[in-house]
């Protein structure tokens, strides 16, 4: 009897390691973790990309539930979502945090002025050591911050209409339990 | 033409070659780390190469800070902790042993003595079937056998006996 059942091992095997590998097919393996999930936001003193002489801290970026977009003019993605992030800004009320990443200051203001600013602050990150900081690997990245300026999501990639309404979804969910 | 074309293709691999930057280390040791610490850590943008092979733009970021922070005097485990807490686990190609990564370190060790003890175990019970006594599953006679056989099989073993 027992000798019989052992027959079907393999097969068994079989089936727990086709789960695994389809689970597998599923997965998108450029998308990874942020490790600054639930860590605050890095520390950081930089220009405002139209104003060098004004400085932006990550202290001003707290208050309330927020994203925090990465994006620069050579980045054609970034031109893809800008105007989705127009929209949110404009339609929605969205509060988006700009860091222009690894950029030239008179090209970023040159982008903003042609195809509209939905940027709260413009932080001027040429060297991308806050890009490093947060571990930036390529733009655009997208962040949600809640209030205390705490990094709670990160989204590499456009933020398309499908993204953006699973990042509405968490930031609802911060504004009800952070109240 | 073809011949030609296949000539050509022949030249290809020349350009293949790793990212080369110029730096400057203090001392061979250092760049030893050097080469050591790009090999190890992956390249979080092209994420089937190191940060040594990889010409995209985080991984030559990547080369430059750890260049900076070699001549600054941090030690190799500061590096890759630096590395770790931007980029997470997932820069190194050689992770580190913790409850999660336990089964890829010793996973294979388990398996092979899961083998080992398969193998005993049968060789075990093969011996076992081989002698006649303790085998478990020999066929009795009787069950084979009809009545006029076995009556000849005892006397034929009788006279085995004399």
């Amino acid at each position: 009897m027992l000798r019989r059942l052992l027959v079907f091992i393999p097969l068994l095997i079989f089936f727990v390691m086709g789960i695994f590998l389809w689970r597998g097919l599923q997965l998108d393996p450029s998308e990874l973790p942020s490790a600054l999930i639930d860590k605050p936001m890095p520390s950081f003193s930089l220009s405002s990309v139209y104003d060098e002489n004004t400085r932006l801290s990550e202290q001003q970026l707290k208050g309330k539930p927020a994203l925090l977009n990465v994006w620069a003019t050579w980045c054609p993605t970034c031109k893809q979502e800008h105007d989705q992030l127009n929209r949110i800004v404009r339609e929605e009320g969205v509060t988006i945090y700009g860091i222009n990443y690894k950029d030239e200051r008179s090209k970023a203001q040159d982008w903003l002025t042609r195809y509209e600013d939905p940027y709260v602050l413009n932080i001027y990150d040429d060297k991308g050591t806050l890009g490093l900081d947060l571990g930036v690997y390529g733009a655009p990245e997208t962040y949600i911050l809640d209030k205390d300026g705490i990094i709670r999501y990160r989204h590499v990639g456009e933020v398309n209409e499908k993204v953006w309404v699973k990042l509405r979804g968490l930031m609802q969910e911060l504004e009800g339990s952070g109240s | 033409m073809r011949h030609l074309l296949i000539a050509l293709l022949l030249w290809l691999p020349l350009w293949a070659q790793a990212a080369i930057d110029s730096f400057e280390f203090r001392d061979e040791a250092t760049r030893d780390r050097f080469h050591q610490l790009t090999a190890e850590l992956r390249c979080p943008k092209c994420q089937n190469q190191n940060i040594a092979d990889s010409n995209s733009p985080i991984a030559e970021d990547l080369r430059t800070e750890i260049h900076r922070m070699l001549q600054q005097g941090d030690s190799d485990q500061d590096i890759v902790d630096f590395m770790v807490a931007r980029y997470g686990e997932f820069v190194l190609y050689r992770p580190r042993v913790t409850s999660q990564t336990l089964i890829l370190w010793y996973g294979p060790f388990g398996l092979l003595a899961v083998g080992v003890v398969v193998i005993l175990v049968m060789t075990r019970r093969r011996r076992k079937a081989g002698s006649p006594d303790a085998a478990p599953d020999a066929i009795e006679p009787a069950e084979t056998l009809s009545a006029a056989e076995r009556r000849r099989l005892d006397e034929l073993l009788k006279q085995d006996d004399k």
